[in-house]
């Protein structure tokens, strides 16, 4: 459904518990427990940045300021044109290339700012193009 | 490297192998001979080896792998599953990654001699959401294995049928604890069960289940191979054979780096990781993955890698994930770092966790703010000293082992920080951007 959808709405995760045979509720708390499903909409982008001890000892937390300066959004928040949502994570498992972010099913290492600019420009003129980007 | 200790590549052998990853690679390094030697043993030798391997779980627990398929009753109406845990969560932890992008094939064969010498006929792999490109490059070997008759049915001429399923995570490390594993694979709320009854008697589906760590079943092919006297003739008598360290922070070389046990941890810093990078002065050193204790840069400098040695030294193996942190940092800064990854990774179902992981998230922000007292530090601390052991799972411990070291090792700058009202080293900026950040 999430890939279908991009999200789980409220519809697909009723149509789901029916079909499972479970009472909304459980199907509920099965979504809201796993960070990795979305009950609210997202943008075509999920920027995912990684917010724990290795990539916070080498600058994660500049990393967030500067992605939050250049698309003008607070963490949690997406962008008004639909592009980009800002999130932080847990430890990825990518240590070794800290600060590291996740862009959908994109990992990058070593983020700097001129990486990053590199990676917004790139993504958006990716969704200016015709053909569709799987989410 | 001058002088010191070469790494010693069991199960890292191929890594830099052009398309290691591959079963034609593989293969050609010598793959999969290990698998048709167990064939030819009897299941119960095959258990007995890893027995004399002495090998231990290599996932954090550190529990002897030859003992624990040992639980699992040989004779049973029920089936017998393997979960392997793929879950790779552990802050500062990335040596499964590693084996998984670059010799899948490696834990498959592993996972294979597992399955033959326990009598399981179905093994899941639960490798963790985020990890999109492993996961693709896991599913290709596991194809690779079916197409060329190592997986699937009489794989080995006289009727022994193996399947693998692959089940991917979605975003929580309590999923990495073995029965909070178990309860995702089994679609629900990843909440720990209590234990007895441990999962090999009643695990998955309310079946028989090992449950082993990738780095773990990594090691089988080459304990067949050279037997499990051999892989305890290295390392250390209660520390046998070799471990994927993964190193991370302040280093020159953060990486994965193979030694055989017992090294010493200056070697592992100095001369593989490059030491401190810019050649700073060492502050301190969390050995273990995140939930370990915190070790000074002298007590860090002073011990050895293996499970023992650490234990002495007042941390804990763990998981094998070297933290790294710089005379530059600030350690309530880090701490609440951590505190934070515990209060949000909290199932929440037992209520010294739940509400003192969550405690403990507010009064490190509150000293970290520059808003606490002297009360914050001292509950702070009585908090950590009380959720352990109370709980049924050990997330309540991770969280307050934390907690406990870096106040004991660095009470200095937690008071300092309630003193000034504020972080003597990082300042408002940092705390500011820090306070966004969550």
């Amino acid at each position: 459904a999430q890939e279908e959808l991009g999200f789980i709405s409220k519809e697909a995760l009723e149509y789901v518990a029916d079909l499972v045979g479970v009472p909304y509720s459980k199907a509920y708390s099965v979504v809201s427990f796993y960070t990795m499903f979305r009950p609210r909409p997202v943008g075509r982008y999920v920027i995912s940045v990684c917010a724990n001890i290795s990539c916070s000892l080498m600058g994660a937390d500049s990393v967030l300021d500067h992605l939050r300066r250049r698309l003008g959004i607070d963490v949690g928040r997406t962008t008004p044109d639909g592009l980009f949502t800002l999130e932080t994570v847990e430890c990825l498992a990518c240590c070794d290339g800290a600060p590291a972010i996740q862009v959908n099913r994109e990992t990058h290492f070593n983020v700097t700012p001129d990486s990053l600019e590199q990676l917004l420009q790139r993504l958006r003129s990716e969704a200016q193009s015709p053909a569709r980007k799987p989410v | 490297m001058e002088g010191g200790v070469a790494e010693r590549k069991l199960i890292s052998r191929n890594f830099d192998r052009p398309e290691s990853w591959t079963l034609a690679a593989y293969e050609e390094s010598g793959g999969y001979r290990a698998m048709r030697k167990a064939f030819a043993m009897e299941p119960a030798a095959v258990v007995e080896e890893v027995k004399r391997s002495g090998i231990r779980g290599r996932g954090g627990a550190g529990f002897p792998m030859g003992v624990k398929w040992g639980f699992v009753p040989r004779e049973t109406d029920k089936p017998k599953y393997l979960c392997v845990n793929a879950d790779e969560g552990e802050p500062g932890t990335f040596k499964d990654r590693y084996i998984l992008e670059r010799d899948p094939h490696m834990m498959l064969e592993g996972i294979i001699i597992c399955c033959w010498a326990v009598g399981i006929h179905k093994a899941f792999i639960y490798i963790r959401g985020e990890f999109w490109s492993q996961e693709e490059r896991l599913r290709r070997a596991v194809d690779e294995a079916y197409a060329k008759g190592y997986l699937g049915s009489d794989i080995n001429g006289k009727g022994f049928d193996l399947e693998i399923v692959i089940h991917k995570g979605a975003g929580a490390y309590i999923c990495g604890e073995e029965t909070g594993l178990i309860e995702s694979l089994e679609g629900k709320v990843g909440k720990p069960r209590i234990k007895p009854p441990f999962p090999a008697l009643v695990g998955a589906f309310d079946c028989p289940t090992v449950v082993n760590n990738v780095e773990t079943l990594a090691a089988l092919p080459w304990i067949l191979e050279n037997g499990g006297a051999a892989y305890a003739a290295i390392g250390t008598e209660k520390s046998t054979g070799t471990k994927l360290w993964a190193v991370s922070g302040h280093v020159e070389r953060p990486g994965v780096y193979e030694l055989e046990m017992g090294v010493p941890l200056r070697v592992l810093l100095e001369d593989h990781a490059g030491g401190v990078r810019g050649g700073k002065p060492l502050k301190a050193v969390i050995p273990g993955g995140s939930s370990v204790p915190v070790l000074t840069a002298e007590e860090a400098l002073a011990c050895n890698l293996d499970y023992e040695s650490l234990q002495a030294a007042g941390s804990m193996l763990g998981s094998g994930a070297m933290i790294v942190m710089d005379e530059d940092t600030c350690m309530v800064w880090a701490l609440l770092i951590l505190e934070k990854f515990y209060a949000h990774e909290s199932c929440g179902q037992c209520t010294p966790c739940r509400e003192g992981t969550e405690w403990m998230h507010r009064l490190v922000g509150r000293i970290e703010r520059g808003e606490g007292t002297a009360e914050d530090l001292a509950k702070l601390e009585y908090v950590a000293d009380t959720i352990g052991g109370t709980t049924i799972c050990v997330l309540s411990d991770a969280a307050a082992m934390p907690a406990a070291s870096f106040i004991k090792k660095f009470r200095g700058e937690f008071e300092e920080h309630i003193r000034l009202g504020r972080c003597p080293r990082r300042g408002e900026r940092w705390t500011a951007a820090l306070e966004r950040a969550h």
